[in-house]
């Protein structure tokens, strides 16, 4: 039982973490899309939709990432090119995305999709409690790891990750040593679509592998949330995003021992836990100070 | 090609008043073709969109929408309001939603909890109660960014998922309608504690309309003649520059938030006591996320964000009036409003800079921004 | 800019014409509060709808607005239908009822029908329902026989009457063959959120229940049940799809002969206020086929639909003790739909404590 429910969190987690990381990697190059909702259903549906049509989980996967990252090249174009706001252009996006993706989907309502299947690494998976949980997941689970250690290592162990985080926190002066300011964010606006893609498709073909209209129903917000949860550090995503996934999924645990709480209470309960940890981790002031990207959300027009 | 933007010395009178009009034409242009691509008629529905909620303005048997345009757009323009003194001081909140439901709740402690309580004062206080709940609420961010550094983005999110559950606790539970049958939702408020309608021979327009336009002119007044207004630009422009000056940035922290949640609170008790009447699990389609669309699309400027509330609203009863005539169905709707708000801000582009093709022939373009 | 907006207006002008002439059908109207694309409640009713079109045929002309939100929404979108010239407008959710009212006091030609309801302030307004505790019931015998572990688990959205009521009505028929039988309940505070259905399913697994059935709209806990290899009850439709090996029956919710019904008698003139609640008797219940379960648990199931369904018997007959085991129903009595209605209290069994 132990197992099977820390199995039930890392699957909540997944689809958070993945998006959550994307969204990292698109605010440390300063630019904030709050677009990630409209570009994750977005994905679940390519995902749904072209899974359904070839019979192939893994080219709906890809063709999520690739619509995830297309789509994102609209808000892209808006507020890179054109400097339009970014706040109300990601707001715009998600409208978009929603309403897009219940056209392409119309179809596709009441249609059992194909789940992608568990990737069981031989012996390994089965080892007591932790076996299955480290050695017997769906594929994109050990991805989202995968990412989490990929981002971290770009960002801070590589020149190019530091040249990113330095058009995140001072555009002007990475222009001046000759930095493609605006190349690298729409680079970085293209890795974000690309990962809320796959967090959607991970819905539509992993968690719930069905196409319903508005089925991110609300996870592109968290995600948006956990990274400024986690003070735009890679490592403190993966905390927040199993962080708030145990807390909804022990939520749920506490309702079926029947303890007689209010649901509606026990259901707020990520939400204020998540409140409560990012209180405590921001008093320490410098070390959140160093970590905001300073560029973060402003328009950026290269001088001529 | 490539596209370069100029900035402009100044900002452009001309693109201010042109750039909606662009936008609309630019609107008018991709809805034919996606209307034609769906097989719909462009024309046919183009007209419902943007002209059957209007026709009111001329045909006395069609007032009735714009009243419903004006119930519509008074919660997005008085939420805004706020926001816009909250995002021009550089304090992001994002939790209007939820001061919204709050505002709504507490003003509502009254004509539930005191039926009995029946007098002219109940409405004022109500509204009264309402602002100060919203604004108790918004302060609740405030100080977790004063005292501890906390981003108010996620915690004035996080919150307005607890104050949706909270007001679903209550409609359920101690605020149920006795006579309700078990129902979530609270007794229908007495006539004492409705908002009136302004105008009720022609449609159901409420006095939360009328706010809205008042909190508009307020606001304006505040930021563009006054010292607290100066402030609040200096403040988020340049919070150095701000220090400098002698303001003090928690404070402009607290002040922004409770504004802005003052008048979400006063959205929300209005909504509920002008035109819902009692109290539901859902009493907002999610005005306060819409309505930072709105800010924004007015500029931050709050008579702009007059304008730009109507224009959300005519989106959303022309997209209703589609739905139901050309049988598009709602999803073409919001793709459609999400269009039209890409033109919108991308036509207010042209109002800092000029925009240049380099590269192509295409140097018409670039001679007529020039020569505005 | 001006010759375009003039151009639409007479386009307009010319439209209108065009829908006057062919207004000799009878227009039916839908609200529905969800996207159609739910494939719960909302997908449901539209497929009433199209059911009674194809019934109708060329007589009825329809049109609906979908995902029309609770509150002051509500009444903008039924007024418009009701002035766009519907004959009979059909507001499919409980939180239309206030808007409902209103708008009907204002168009009294104009025949309002309202789901779920209680109040009709106007001899145009009707409403309706249906009995899904009847199919509740059928599943909770069917329950107790396939269980192992004699506990079931329920994932539901909101503690209304209709809700409260399935689950009790579950309960009993659990009991009527392992007086034992207990029952998990997971509020999933939701209607619709396929990723937080599927964690309360598997909450509820973990917690030890073999048998999952639901009262939230999405075909999720189906999937998960399946992928455990535990048998589960569908929702609102045949979910069968989504578990041709899980799926033991579904409740269907069949609003197409009602609709039909109520549209033909506006046409022949004939519709009446009324307030309906149907059950299996009239239609309005249909038991998905039983599947996935030995013939002897599938006879029974079949005696037990046609028991309540001929009206011998009602799944709320005594006696039936309330959960804090004081007396309800005595021997032989049977609930008064009024009390039903309003149901805000558990029988015994329920391992849950309902909120207040």
């Amino acid at each position: 039982m132990f197992e099977s429910i820390l199995i039930t969190i890392a699957t909540a987690a997944t689809p958070l973490l993945i998006a959550s990381i994307g969204e990292l990697v698109v605010e440390r190059s300063g630019v904030l899309n709050l677009g990630v909702e409209g570009m994750m259903v977005m994905g679940a549906v390519t995902g749904f939709g072209v899974t359904l049509a070839t019979g192939s989980p893994w080219l709906g996967i890809f063709a999520a990432i690739a619509v995830g990252a297309l789509f994102s090249l609209l808000f892209g174009f808006l507020t890179l090119t054109l400097v339009t706001n970014q706040v109300a252009t990601g707001l715009a996006l998600t409208l978009l995305g929603l309403g897009l993706s219940g056209m392409l989907g119309e179809g596709f309502v009441g249609q059992p999709g194909i789940k992608l299947g568990n990737l069981d690494i031989p012996f390994l998976s089965d080892l007591p409690v932790i076996g299955r949980l480290i050695f017997g997941q769906d594929p994109v689970f050990y991805l989202s790891i995968l990412l989490t250690v990929g981002v971290a290592w770009f960002l801070f162990r590589t020149r190019a990750g530091l040249t990113l985080r330095s058009v995140g926190d001072n555009h002007g002066s990475a222009h001046a040593l000759g930095i493609n300011v605006i190349g690298i964010r729409y680079l970085a606006v293209m890795f974000g679509g690309a990962c809320a893609g796959l967090a959607g498709a991970y819905l539509s073909l992993v968690y719930t592998p069905q196409w319903i209209e508005n089925m991110t129903a609300g996870r592109g917000w968290i995600a948006l949330a956990l990274v400024v949860f986690a003070s735009w550090r890679p490592w403190r995503v993966l905390a927040g995003a199993y962080l708030f996934g145990a807390v909804s999924i022990g939520q749920l645990h506490a309702q079926a021992l029947g303890i007689g709480v209010p649901s509606q209470l026990l259901s707020s309960l990520p939400y204020l836990a998540t409140i409560v940890v990012l209180v405590l981790i921001s008093r320490n002031r410098r070390l959140t100070m160093v970590n905001t990207p300073a560029s973060l959300g402003r328009p950026f027009v290269p001088d001529r | 090609m490539r596209i370069e933007l100029v900035k402009r010395p100044q900002q452009s009178a001309l693109f201010s008043a042109l750039s909606p009009f662009i936008a609309l034409g630019l609107t008018l242009i991709a809805g034919a073709i996606m209307f034609s691509l769906l097989g719909k008629n462009p024309a046919e529905a183009l007209y419902y969109y943007f002209i059957d909620p209007l026709t009111g303005l001329w045909d006395e048997n069609n007032r009735w929408q714009l009243h419903e345009l004006a119930v519509k757009a008074a919660p997005l323009i008085l939420i805004a309001v706020g926001l816009s003194v909250c995002f021009l001081s550089n304090n992001w909140n994002i939790g209007a939603e939820g001061q919204f439901t709050i505002g709504a709740i507490v003003g509502s402690i009254l004509p539930v909890m005191y039926p009995d309580l029946q007098s002219w004062i109940v409405l004022p206080l109500m509204l009264l109660m309402g602002m100060i709940g919203g604004a108790a609420y918004a302060s609740v961010p405030a100080y977790l960014k004063a005292r501890f550094n906390t981003n108010e983005i996620l915690t004035s999110l996080m919150l307005v998922y607890v104050a949706q559950l909270f007001l679903d606790w209550l409609v359920r539970g101690p605020w149920r309608n006795p006579g309700g049958m078990n129902f979530p939702e609270t007794r229908n408020f007495h006539e004492y504690a409705i908002l009136p309608e302004i105008l009720p021979a022609s449609g159901r327009a409420h006095w939360g309309f009328a706010f809205a336009l008042i909190a508009a002119v307020a606001a304006w007044f505040m930021l563009s003649r006054t010292l607290r207004g100066f402030e609040v630009k200096v403040l988020g422009q340049s919070p150095r520059a701000g220090r400098f000056a002698g303001f003090s940035a928690s404070k402009m922290v607290f002040f922004a938030f409770i504004v802005s949640g003052a008048l979400a609170g006063l959205a929300g008790i209005s909504e509920v006591s002008g035109a819902i009447g009692q109290l539901r699990p859902t009493i907002s389609p999610g005005y306060g996320f819409a309505a930072i669309i709105v800010a924004f699309l007015g500029r931050l400027n709050p008579l702009g964000i007059v304008a730009a509330g109507l224009v959300l609203a005519l989106s959303y009863l022309g997209g209703e009036a589609a739905q139901i005539s050309i049988g598009v169905s709602d999803k073409v709707v919001r793709a459609f409003q999400g269009m039209i708000l890409f033109f919108v801000l991308a036509c207010d582009t042209l109002i800092h800079y000029r925009v240049r093709f380099v590269g192509t022939p295409a140097v018409k373009a670039a001679e007529v921004s020039q020569n505005v | 800019m001006k010759s375009k907006i003039l151009s639409f207006a007479a386009a307009a002008a010319v439209l209108s014409l065009g829908t006057m002439a062919a207004e000799a059908a009878t227009k039916a109207c839908y609200i529905y509060v969800g996207p159609i694309g739910d494939f719960g409640w909302s997908y449901q009713h539209h497929q009433g709808l199209e059911q009674m079109k194809a019934e109708l045929g060329d007589q009825v002309e329809t049109a609906y607005l979908e995902s029309v939100p609770e509150g002051a929404d509500a009444e903008r979108a039924i007024e418009r239908f009701a002035r766009s010239g519907c004959n009979i407008i059909f507001t499919t959710s409980f939180g239309y009822m206030d808007p409902t009212n209103k708008v009907a006091g204002k168009f009294p030609d104009v025949k309002f029908e309202h789901a779920t309801g209680y109040k009709r302030d106007h001899p145009n307004v009707a409403t309706y329902n249906s009995k899904f505790h009847e199919g509740r019931y059928v599943q909770g015998v069917i329950a107790a026989k396939m269980s192992k572990a004699g506990v079931a688990g329920y994932i539901a959205s909101f503690p209304i009457p209709e809700v409260v009521m399935g689950i009790n009505s579950f309960v009993l028929g659990a009991q009527s063959i392992n007086p034992d039988f207990k029952l998990k309940v997971v509020w999933a505070n939701t209607w619709f959120d396929p990723g937080k259905e599927a964690d309360a399913a598997k909450a509820l697994i973990d917690q030890g229940v073999d048998i999952i059935t639901q009262h939230t709209d999405s075909t999720a806990p189906m999937q998960v049940a399946t992928e455990r290899g535990i048998k589960a009850f569908g929702q609102a439709s045949d979910m069968i799809k989504f578990g041709p090996e899980t799926q033991l029956t579904s409740i269907v919710d069949n609003w197409g002969p009602y609709y039909t019904e109520r549209v033909k008698a506006v046409i022949d003139g004939t519709w009446k206020q009324h307030d309906v609640w149907g059950g299996m008797k009239e239609g309005h219940v249909v038991m998905a086929p039983y599947a996935n379960m030995p013939d002897d648990v599938k006879k029974l199931a079949e005696e037990t639909e046609a028991k309540i369904k001929s009206g011998e018997f009602n799944p709320f007959t005594g006696p039936i003790k309330k959960q804090d085991g004081s007396e309800w129903l005595k021997d032989g009595e049977v609930a008064e739909d009024g009390v039903l209605l309003g149901m805000n209290f558990y029988v015994q069994g329920v391992d849950d404590r309902l909120p207040k």
